[in-house]
């Protein structure tokens, strides 16, 4: 096998228990591969998230091994980790006390850059998220839409040029015609830069339109892996109500 | 003016007794801070045990003042008569603001700000220092100045201990049924406080809420 296809996230039989045993995920096993988008797809409460936060070493599991670039996340330095990775959440989390120049430069900060180089890259990733550097490097959070704070928390999350990216939900409390752009945007990015992205959420139209492959989720374990053709034709009933569901709403606005 | 007349004629001792003042206050206010705000922070690492040292930081400022005196004059090491006495129970009755804000200030902060630190690879010592200090500093101020305003009140009853400060002029002023002697030690105390408030208060309003973002945090 060519050593540049080995998978970037591997899951073998990967558990993870509450303290008295019930399992939030469990029997969950499946790569990752280079250069993909994989999207976790489920309802909420399925593991999706924590299957992600599994990748990043906020959650070790009870049982099985996750491994990141071939290394078990129990080997990992936890802040090394995260640093080769990007992670990109739902509520954004942006540090409302930095400017949006200082938030895209945190990873750099921390990993020692060089002032000028922060300032070169800070720029560089404004302009890939099409947000005008001139204009918004100085501004703080609070000073920016929703979707502005969002291309914020990408531009961050690919500041240190992690390999691999993990996002949970990242536009689910935008507008339909923000989400739809950002997605749009997101998949530009990607085939641009080819990055492996992880890419969690609940939403069929936004998973079928991103993924390389779909992973869904259901009670904690993996119902289906495939492509969003095999994924849009599976025989799998939690599969099949999610296509379904779907079809109707098509339906419905046809109408 | 009498009182003004009164202060120029004793102004040795009513500065020395000012100074004896802002000694308590200051020892204590110090002392508070530096056992209160890493409490405040180790029980944010550890939110099971907040109820029990704020409960027990509760009880303290809720005992009246004179009492707790009372209660600290028999102890070995710490009690008798005098400054130390003071400073034991004016730490006591500061701990509790200083305490609750730093727990309530870095709680209060958006856990998504916590996860995207943690998520980006901050150590918990990088996300205390660059995130959840700058962000409730505002709010640990406001427990300083409250710890700091209800510092120099107690101050005045640490007199009646023999730890000196204003409250000498006070209870003096009382026993020989003095008004002026009495207002020589209330009028500076009063100031001293206002002062103090007033300071600490610009102080937090620099610093908090940071620039305007966290509408959500406040002082309990």
């Amino acid at each position: 096998m060519n050593e540049t296809r080995a998978p970037v996230v591997q899951f073998l039989d990967v558990a993870l228990r509450l303290a008295d045993g019930r399992p939030i995920v469990s029997g969950i096993s499946f790569d990752v591969r280079p250069g993909e988008i994989l999207v976790l797809l489920g309802r909420s409460g399925s593991g999706k998230t924590t299957t992600l936060k599994l990748i990043n070493r906020l959650l070790l599991p009870s049982e099985g091994k996750v491994t990141v670039e071939g290394r078990s996340t129990v080997e990992w330095d936890p802040t090394k980790l995260r640093r080769r990775i990007g992670y990109v959440i739902q509520d954004i989390g942006l540090f409302p006390h930095f400017t949006v120049a200082r938030n895209v430069a945190v990873v750099p900060t921390l990993e020692g850059w060089d002032e000028r180089r922060k300032r070169e890259r800070v720029r560089e990733l404004l302009d890939l998220v099409a947000l005008d550097p001139a204009s918004f490097a100085d501004r703080y959070p609070s000073q920016l839409s929703g979707g502005q704070k969002q291309r914020v928390g990408v531009a961050r999350a690919l500041a240190a040029d992690p390999p691999l990216l993990l996002l949970d939900e990242p536009f689910g409390a935008l507008d339909p015609l923000t989400r739809l752009e950002l997605q749009r945007e997101l998949k530009a990015l990607q085939a641009r830069l080819h990055k492996t992205l992880v890419f969690v959420t609940h939403d069929v139209r936004e998973g079928l339109f991103l993924a390389s492959r779909i992973a869904l989720f259901r009670e904690g374990a993996l119902a289906f892996l495939g492509s969003p053709h095999e994924f849009l034709r599976s025989e799998n009933p939690e599969a099949r109500a999610f296509v379904k569901a779907l079809k109707d709403t098509d339906t419905t606005a046809n109408e | 003016m009498n009182l003004i007349d009164f202060l120029l004629r004793n102004r040795a001792e009513f500065i020395t007794l000012t100074l004896q003042h802002l000694f308590l206050v200051g020892v204590s206010t110090g002392i508070a801070l530096v056992v209160g705000v890493p409490l405040g922070i180790l029980l944010t690492r550890r939110p099971r045990f907040s109820p029990s040292v704020l409960g027990l930081a509760n009880i303290f400022q809720t005992i009246p003042s004179l009492a707790l005196f009372g209660f600290l004059i028999p102890l070995p090491f710490i009690g008798g008569v005098g400054a130390r006495t003071a400073i034991v129970a004016l730490v006591l009755y500061a701990l509790l603001p200083i305490i609750r804000n730093t727990y309530a200030g870095i709680q209060g902060i958006d856990p998504a700000v916590r996860e995207a630190g943690r998520g980006m690879g901050m150590t918990d010592r990088q996300l205390l220092l660059m995130v959840e200090i700058p962000l409730a500093f505002g709010v640990i101020l406001a427990g300083i100045r409250v710890a700091t305003v209800i510092g120099v009140g107690v101050a005045t009853i640490a007199a009646a201990i023999g730890a000196g400060g204003l409250g000498v002029f006070i209870f003096r002023g009382v026993a020989m049924v003095n008004n002026t002697l009495i207002l020589a030690g209330a009028v500076p105390a009063a100031l001293i406080a206002l002062v103090a408030d007033f300071l600490l208060g610009r102080l937090e309003r620099h610093f908090a809420p940071a620039r305007g973002q966290l509408a959500e945090v406040r002082a309990v």
